[in-house]
């Protein structure tokens, strides 16, 4: 075990704490008269034994958490320059706020007349996603950015099929987008189609107009793209693909940059979505939940999920009546404590205060852009928006240090890593988004960790290649993972 | 990549599977530089016993902790085994990509189509300028 | 001029950091938007808010919604108002928990994965499979995976969804179904019984089946025949995935001792808040043979380069980010801090706890169906054993549920909606936390008293 002292052991599992007869749990008895299951339940439906979840007291619970938490890197605890990940600051008053009564403790099929609170909260939150987006309606239903570009992309098929262009199934995505893109666009039902990017990292024209063709369902785009790039034939491509009878996806996940400046909308974007826990602050809860309402124009309006919130005079209701739905996505209507917060942050901010978060943001970026060039090899030179990606190949090269090994090493200089290997079109990417809410201190301290991790890689590779050092657990054996499949506890864990 | 020599006796195929033909029985694998690309194998699926396949086409995938690729049959024909040692040991792969880390042999239907195939020389030549991009 | 506390850089920060970067304005930065897309204008958004305003215009809109701290909730449907020990607040509370992303760096997210890891241990334990995945959106989106799954792995079109799966599950797996034009067949239910019409069932099933879904209980509050309907199931070489209550696990068999294929299920009852409808969390468990088709993450053990444990986000390559066009999913996202709710408060009840809270919902169903089918005017439609939920026929749901607004108290939902021909007839859910009185109250208010 690395490192000295109580915090360094490893945290036993809950269940290596389990004692039987301990208990972490206090329920009144019961006020009703006594009910056997053998006597109201089927007998051969009963459970025979119990489930061997953890014996343990409250205490146990408490500490043993805990000190899991400790084991974490957080936004609260320093620098998380994940790249495409939008990990800025999570502002506190929008957890205290999501956890009030009567946005927490609510039941969503309560009466409307008893939720008006809730659902103006929405309706308000469709009509702001609408202003910032440049569209026209919006749905709150889908849980994440993936389950948005799912919502998206039947919403565009069905509005399609209405138009008698039932066989339009071939969708546009470009070799620098997010794995989810391709992934939706075949849950969905279609086929993918690839485009190159151009030696500028925007989508090559040329390519895209070879394969824009009538059976183009539509092209999905992340703009700024995942270079951190904003795509300057924007206008240009929109009209490719529209002219070829196809609609446009925009992938929202780097909104952050843009807020205020453009929006898709009036880019020509006929389909958008949101992700409320990068763009509006919600925090990532390691892993999720997310929120990934989606807009769009006019003419698909009658497509979205239902229901929508409407408003009639001062009265906010639930709007099943759209006769185009493509249906449900997910029980009730979203994930609607994320949605508060997100809420709370928009009327934080005010239209200014998201402005000025898009300027800084991308004044972040690219002054860390500017101060990481000096050793770190840049693919696409140009001024940046939110992120950017720095390329590894020198270190690879001339010292034999890989982008992992660069990665590991920030981790004992206190930082997160950045995004690695991600855009495939970079080798040994290293995608850094520093966001809006980070200090000019910690942005010349995180480059000045960069920098001595390429002097590192030059005088004394094994220190970076031997990385981490300094953390809870050493460099994980992913390939063992994979190859031995441990993923439940049955008494025993791995050992060398 | 340059210290290994690629097998006389094996052919290849552009998207670098071998077959080692003896008789009517073509051997199976991966190529040295396809399981260098890819790293640390951490699974292989294997096609069933009795499936017919025809020349280039996907028998399974191979995955690395990061990487997955498909694989495409060298020759048509109908698997008549499997290597079992695989399922428990993909690490074969890595360690012995032209012996012991062999995917399954099958009876091949039409030798003619084995002249599409590369020999040593060749391939030796094709993945070092694969390598190269 | 924006003053936000959580914008750090000062104007000095500003200029020196363009400076850096060569340029004398801000809005440089932004001259690649060509002129014909660049916004212009000022959105049309509201003034920033203080902190202080933001709490009382936020407590004003909360208050304009029925909590069930005031409330006796008898409202069921897929959301239901179980008890959430302080504990799991506590702990979801910690930020290195909710301000974490996904573990990308397992060195530094060993909090995250051990949990994922435990929680995986005890939903496979709950449900007695061989595996689980580390969370899907919700109870409705994990059972149209599972349908997916069905059928990629049986490569068939057809999916059995009986009518006594909650309507929003099958308007959801309709949704994803249809893309990939795959069909979704409905199979009626018993009226006596309000259990899935097993004959209609077996008619339905054939060799063009990919899964057979079942929700156990079922919408209505019943409990199903689970080990006939897999029989069925595997009988036609179909895959057999039910929904299961996680709460009822205390007492009912678990999906792995029938012969589910899949087990899914909403995680709500487990810590998590009703939340207006979510965040909530869809736990998916499997068998051994279809792990590589699972979707989303996985956390698995293994060690590091010193031989400890630990643990890494695994079998990676099923998922979007690797395998895109050929994914079996496309989620990225999950529902992590519900599922470390989930966990929190399954270590909490643990063996014994899940056991008598299903013990006291059990009673108190009992206990209300009792009183309430012996009211004037008021019968229970349907025979089969229930849980903690179970259909009242009643002469009037609107007129009733006013009077019971009176007394504070909800519930439903009214299931004419979704089912045309049981109009006047509404869900009753009762869960550990009503007590008689309010159990009463509901007998009295449904009754007419005043």
């Amino acid at each position: 075990m690395s490192g000295t002292g109580y915090i360094y052991k490893r945290e036993p599992l809950i269940f290596e704490l389990s004692a039987p007869g301990r208990r972490a749990y206090s329920l009144p008895s019961s006020d009703v008269p006594a009910c056997d299951p053998a006597e109201v339940l089927p007998r051969d439906q009963l459970r025979r034994e119990p489930a061997a979840l953890p014996e343990v007291s409250e205490v146990d619970v408490v500490r043993h958490f805990t000190r899991l938490s400790q084991r974490n890197h957080g936004v609260d605890i320093g620098f998380y320059p994940l790249g495409s990940c939008t990990m800025k600051y999570n502002p506190k008053v929008n957890e205290v706020v999501a956890g009030l009564d009567g946005f927490a403790n609510v039941h969503p099929l309560t009466p409307e007349d008893l939720v008006q609170g809730a659902l103006q909260l929405m309706y308000e939150m469709q009509t702001y996603l609408c202003e910032i987006g440049g569209v026209d309606a919006v749905t709150l239903q889908p849980a994440a950015g993936a389950h948005g570009e799912f919502t998206g992309v039947s919403i565009i098929k069905a509005y399609l099929a209405s138009k008698g262009q039932g066989h339009r199934n071939k969708v546009i995505i470009p070799d620098s987008a997010h794995g989810t893109n391709p992934a939706t666009a075949v849950i969905a039902g279609c086929e993918t189609v690839e485009v190159k990017s151009d030696a500028r990292g925007g989508v090559d024209i040329e390519s895209l107009r070879a394969v824009a063709d009538e059976n183009v369902a539509c092209l999905m785009l992340t703009n700024p793209n995942t270079l951190g790039l904003f795509d300057e034939n924007i206008h240009v491509i929109a009209d490719i693909v529209h002219r070829a009878g196809g609609l446009l996806y925009y992938d929202g996940a780097n909104a952050n940059a843009i807020m205020g400046y453009a929006r898709p909308g009036d880019a020509g974007f006929d389909v958008v979505h949101f992700n409320l826990h990068k763009t509006f602050s919600t925090p990532h809860g390691g892993g999720g939940p997310g929120s990934g309402p989606v807009g769009v124009k006019k003419e698909l309006a009658d497509f979205l999920p239902v229901p929508v919130v409407g408003k009639d005079g001062d009265r906010y209701y639930l709007d099943y009546s759209l006769p185009k739905t493509i249906g449900r996505v997910k029980s009730f209507y979203g994930n609607f404590g994320v949605v508060v917060k997100a809420y709370a942050y928009i009327r934080s901010m005010g239209p200014e205060g998201l402005k000025r978060v898009a300027e800084d943001a991308v004044l972040a970026a690219n002054y860390l852009m500017r101060k990481i060039a000096r050793d770190y090899h840049l693919m696409y030179d140009r001024i940046c928006k939110h992120e950017f990606v720095a390329s590894g190949v020198w270190q690879r090269d001339r010292h034999g240090v890989k982008t992992l090994d660069i990665a590991k090493r920030l981790l004992d200089h206190g930082f997160h890593a950045p995004t690695v290997y991600f855009p495939l079109i970079v080798p040994e990417a290293l995608m850094i988004e520093p966001t809006e809410t980070e200090s000019r201190e910690t942005l010349d301290a995180f480059a000045e960790a960069m920098a001595r991790i390429a002097r590192e890689a030059e005088e004394t590779p094994e220190k970076v290649t031997g990385a981490p050092q300094t953390t809870f657990v050493k460099r994980l054996d992913e390939a063992r993972a994979a190859r031995q499949p441990d993923l439940a506890y049955r008494g025993d864990l791995p050992k060398e | 990549m340059s210290d290994v020599s690629y097998p006389k006796d094996l052919k290849y195929t552009k998207s670098h599977e071998w077959i080692r033909v003896t008789g009517d029985v073509g051997r199976v694998g991966l190529t040295h530089y396809a399981q260098d690309q890819l790293g640390e194998i951490v699974f292989v699926e294997l096609p069933e016993v009795g499936r017919e396949l025809k020349q280039g086409e996907v028998f399974g995938v191979v995955e690395s902790v990061k990487a997955v690729s498909d694989c495409y049959s060298p020759a048509s024909g109908k698997v008549v085994r499997v290597n079992e040692r695989l399922v428990d040991s993909p690490e074969l792969v890595n360690s012995d990509p032209h012996g012991e880390g062999w995917f399954f042999e099958l009876e091949i239907s039409d030798s003619g189509e084995l002249d599409n195939l590369m020999d040593a020389d060749r391939y030796d030549k094709y993945q070092a300028e694969e390598g190269a991009h | 001029m924006v003053r936000s506390p959580y914008l750090p850089n000062t104007e000095a920060d500003r200029r020196r950091m363009l400076e850096e970067i060569g340029l004398s304005s801000v809005e440089e930065l932004f001259a690649d938007i060509p002129e014909e897309v660049a916004f212009k204008g000022r959105m049309t958004l509201p003034e920033p808010l203080s902190e202080m305003e933001l709490l009382a215009h936020m407590k004003r809109l909360a208050a304009r919604n029925a909590s069930a701290s005031d409330w006796a909730v008898f409202l069921g449907g897929g959301a239901y108002d179980h008890f959430v020990p302080s504990v799991v607040g506590h702990v979801l509370g910690r930020s290195e928990f909710y301000t974490a992303y996904t573990p990308y760096q397992p060195e530094v997210s060993q909090g995250v994965l051990q949990s994922i890891y435990e929680y995986q241990t005890m939903i496979t334990r709950l449900t007695a499979m061989d595996v689980s995945n580390a969370s899907m959106y919700d109870g409705a989106s994990a059972m149209a995976e599972a349908a997916l799954i069905a059928c990629a792995a049986t490569r068939r079109t057809k999916v059995v969804t009986p009518l006594t799966l909650s309507p929003e599950y099958r308007e959801t797996i309709r949704t994803y179904l249809a893309g990939q034009r795959l069909q979704a067949v409905e199979v009626p239910y018993d009226p006596t019984s309000g259990q899935t019409d097993l004959a209609a069932l077996e008619k339905a099933v054939n060799g063009d089946t990919a899964a057979v879904l079942l929700a156990h209980p079922n919408y209505f509050g019943c409990l199903e025949d689970p080990e006939e309907v897999g029989r069925l199931a595997h009988a036609a070489g179909a895959v057999f995935v039910v929904a299961v209550d996680p709460i009822s696990l205390g007492l009912l068999k678990p999906p792995g001792e029938y012969g589910a294929d899949i087990a899914v299920g909403e995680g709500q009852p487990l810590g998590n808040p009703m939340s207006f409808g979510g965040p909530y969390l869809g736990f998916m468990a499997a068998t051994e043979k279809l792990v590589r088709r699972m979707p989303g993450r996985i956390a698995g053990a293994t060690v590091d380069q010193d031989g400890d444990p630990g643990f890494v986000l695994t079998l990676q390559t099923r998922e979007q980010h690797i395998r895109r066009e050929k994914a079996t999913s496309n989620i990225c996202s999950n529902e992590a801090l519900n599922a470390l709710a989930a966990a929190v408060y399954m270590s909490l009840m643990g063996r014994e706890g899940l056991v008598e809270v299903a013990r006291l919902c059990l009673a108190k169903a009992h206990y209300a169906h009792e009183r309430l089918t012996a009211l004037p005017g008021f019968s229970a439609p349907f025979s089969a054993p229930f849980f903690k939920e179970f259909v009242v026929k009643g002469p009037d749901f609107a007129a009733a549920a006013k009077r019971l607004a009176a007394r504070r108290i909800l519930v439903g939902p009214d299931l004419g909606a979704g089912y045309p021909e049981l109009r006047g007839s509404f869900l009753v859910a009762v869960t550990e936390k009503r007590t008689r009185a309010e159990i009463d109250s509901l007998a009295d208010g449904l009754g007419g008293k005043a």
